[in-house]
């Protein structure tokens, strides 16, 4: 077999993978358990940029390869698991409402994703043009993971697994994006993850637990 | 010169924020941004755009104009939160640390609005718009009570998910933009090649890119839909945060749908674009006018009018064409100067009573005259009365909808309609009436409100000739 179609055919692999985990994570409970699948997710994502990046000759692809194993893999995850130990969260499991009809709902977005991403993936002329459909299926689903939960932590796993999808739509249509773009997206999502966890222990302060059904003082009467 | 100054504003004030003199610092830094601005305006007035730093940053007539709206507003609501957040502290609802972070916040959220209005690359204005989020997150949290948390939390889930999308539409942006102008030398980011090329990218996914632009960045102007966070960040946010979020940020983040529009609209050759503008900034405005009615707190009910502002704005950019795009700059000039002049002023009208609640708010004008008449003159001028700024780009929006698009002519009236008999009858009853709360500790600080409204008073009047040739450059940049 022809090396590139062996790099086509892995990176298919590792895509559909990503799109597995999604699922995945929009029928767990436990919030460790959702956890272990967002590095996962990173994970693959770094193997695929780092594939990309080996079959293009891309440098700037290995830096932001290295960026996602530093961060999505090692860095988001491991706070996470701390934070949620110092809360006492890690045995927290939410109902859900209904998952079959939430699988139904994704399913019906990543066909929808797919058709959106037709025309743009018959322009593209990089080795990765098939999986922009997959990108933005997994942007979609983390949308739907962030309206189902009512957690706090689990609407920003759902958050940082959009990014994810946005990461993976980058690489896949254009190469990702120019360094010092890319390295700002980075910068601001360690911030907006720092706030957050401020925002975690403020919350349990004030409302005694991180379920957002608590928030419902804001409303229009 | 102007990014560089907020910045070191941001770090003198995290260090020295807590002492007696933070409050003077903060308005001294704003200052000096606001003359380095000056200069800068002298600069491409005299002699047109400019492209600075490997084309990485560029002012037009367009943006120009924004960012010397940015610099004074911000300055004014510097003077403004002097004594006010001394008073607040008195009270106890803040503490020196949250003192701190409050000044060092802000300095840091004027320089994110600056870079996302000087940038000339649409990635880096994703960044500055992501970045003028998250400082302004801590700033709607600053009292850490339950209600200013859930408002923060609603405005960063929300505003992360919208600028996630706008994100996409950059992504999108760029995949097209390299198919022409290639990945060498990192020109498919900037703006003024990207307008220069702008009839060679491919249509539908620069249509496709619109929508998720529009989406992402339009929840942070508080496009109807989209705009639940809104009122809830002005409500429980600080008052000059409020006046900034719906002075400037609103704006910022108008800008940035624009320069998409313009981009997309040459790309296309239909008016598209133009139409979900106009679709959205309708929609916004009727059901900002029509929400005016249920509210009962004070900041709250002109939150809900910024979102109805920001409608007709949108909608008058959607019309596009010369005539509209001047009355949609001077309309954002005039509203973010009366919107700001109001807050201050319903700020310091809370503070007299105790209270947001307007049913608590009553005889501002016995109790001090300058509060009173104030909030009494800024509602006026926010409706559109007349001698005021805001009834001149009013008039020239609707006359042109008249003209381009008579059926919207109803819905714009009626808007506004709503929207008077629903201000008037509860600013009213808060100005004029009997009253016996006591005076403020600290003499509140309100000739920035008196300045912005002669301002707004001299537009409606009057025009200076540089200004008017000013706006119709911009208008004519803007084009559509």
């Amino acid at each position: 077999m022809h090396p590139s179609h062996l790099t086509a055919a892995l990176l298919k692999l590792l895509a559909a993978s990503l799109l597995l985990i999604s699922f995945a994570m929009l029928s767990r409970r436990r919030t460790q358990r959702l956890i272990t699948l967002f590095a996962w997710q990173g994970a693959v994502l770094f193997m695929s940029t780092l594939l990309v990046a080996h079959s293009a000759g891309l440098r700037e692809l290995y830096y932001s390869a290295a960026l996602t194993l530093l961060l999505k893999v090692i860095a988001l995850p491991w706070i996470l698991h701390r934070l949620i130990h110092r809360l006492g969260a890690q045995w927290d499991s939410e109902t859900l409402v209904n998952i079959p009809t939430t699988m139904l709902v994704g399913l019906g977005l990543v066909i929808f994703a797919f058709g959106l991403a037709h025309p743009i993936s018959r322009m593209a002329t990089t080795i990765t043009r098939n999986t922009i459909g997959i990108a933005l299926a997994i942007i979609f689903l983390a949308f739907l993971m962030m309206i189902t939960r009512r957690k706090a932590v689990t609407q920003v796993i759902g958050f940082l697994a959009m990014e994810n999808g946005l990461f993976f739509a980058a690489t896949s249509a254009t190469y990702g994006m120019p360094m010092v773009i890319e390295l700002g997206i980075a910068l601001d999502l360690l911030v907006g993850f720092f706030i957050l966890g401020i925002f975690f222990f403020q919350i349990r302060e004030q409302f005694d637990s991180l379920d957002l059904s608590n928030m419902e003082a804001l409303k229009e009467d | 010169m102007v990014l560089g100054l907020p910045l070191l504003g941001a770090f003198l004030l995290a260090l020295f924020g807590a002492r007696r003199y933070a409050a003077e610092l903060n308005a001294g830094m704003s200052f000096s941004t606001l003359v380095a601005v000056s200069f800068l305006v002298l600069r491409v007035l005299r002699h047109g755009p400019l492209l600075a730093l490997h084309e990485q940053f560029f002012v037009d007539s367009f943006n120009v104009f924004l960012v010397a709206l940015t610099a004074f507003v911000g300055f004014t609501t510097a003077l403004f939160s002097r004594p006010y957040m001394r008073i607040e502290e008195q009270r106890g609802r803040l503490n020196p640390q949250r003192l701190r972070l409050y000044h060092s916040m802000y300095q840091l959220f004027m320089a994110a609005m600056f870079l996302a209005l000087l940038t000339n690359n649409m990635g880096l204005l994703w960044v500055a718009m992501e970045a003028a989020t998250l400082s302004t997150v801590l700033l709607v949290s600053l009292y850490r009570t339950r209600a200013s948390l859930e408002a923060a939390w609603k405005y960063f889930i929300l505003c992360g998910v919208g600028i996630a999308q706008a994100l996409f539409g950059t992504i999108l942006l760029y995949f097209a933009a390299e198919h022409v102008l290639g990945r060498e030398g990192m020109t498919a980011l900037l703006w003024t090649h990207l307008n220069a090329v702008k009839g060679h990218l491919e249509p539908r996914v620069l249509g496709l890119a619109f929508v998720f632009f529009l989406v992402g960045y339009g929840t942070k102007v508080g496009l109807a839909p989209l705009h639940n966070w809104l009122p809830d960040a002005h409500a429980e946010g600080p008052t000059p945060v409020s006046a900034v979020l719906s002075g400037l940020l609103l704006n910022v983040a108008l800008y940035a749908v624009i320069r998409c529009k313009v981009l997309v609209e040459g790309s296309i050759g239909s008016y598209l674009p133009g139409h979900m503008l106009m679709g959205f900034g309708l929609l916004s405005a009727v059901l900002g006018a029509f929400f005016l009615w249920r509210q009962r707190d004070i900041k709250r009910l002109f939150a809900y009018s910024s979102i109805e502002h920001m409608g007709i704005i949108t909608f008058a950019f959607g019309i596009g064409g010369p005539i509209a795009n001047f009355a949609a700059l001077l309309h954002m000039t005039v509203h973010s100067l009366t919107k700001s002049s109001i807050f201050f002023t319903a700020g310091h009208a809370s503070q007299t009573a105790d209270t947001q609640q307007m049913a608590g708010i009553r005889g501002l004008v016995g109790v001090s005259p300058t509060i009173g008449w104030g909030l009494m003159l800024g509602s006026i001028a926010i409706l559109g009365m007349p001698p005021f700024g805001v009834f001149a780009s009013e008039f020239l929006i609707l006359t042109t909808a008249m003209r381009e698009h008579p059926w919207t002519t109803p819905f714009l009236l009626i808007a506004l309609g709503v929207a008077f008999a629903a201000i008037f009858r509860k600013v009213q009853p808060m100005v004029f009436g009997e009253s016996n709360a006591p005076p403020l500790p600290h003499s509140p600080a309100l000739a920035p409100v008196f300045v912005h409204l002669a301002i707004v008073l001299m537009l409606g009047v009057y025009i200076p000739f540089a200004l008017a040739e000013w706006y119709r450059a911009a208008a004519l940049l803007i084009g559509g």
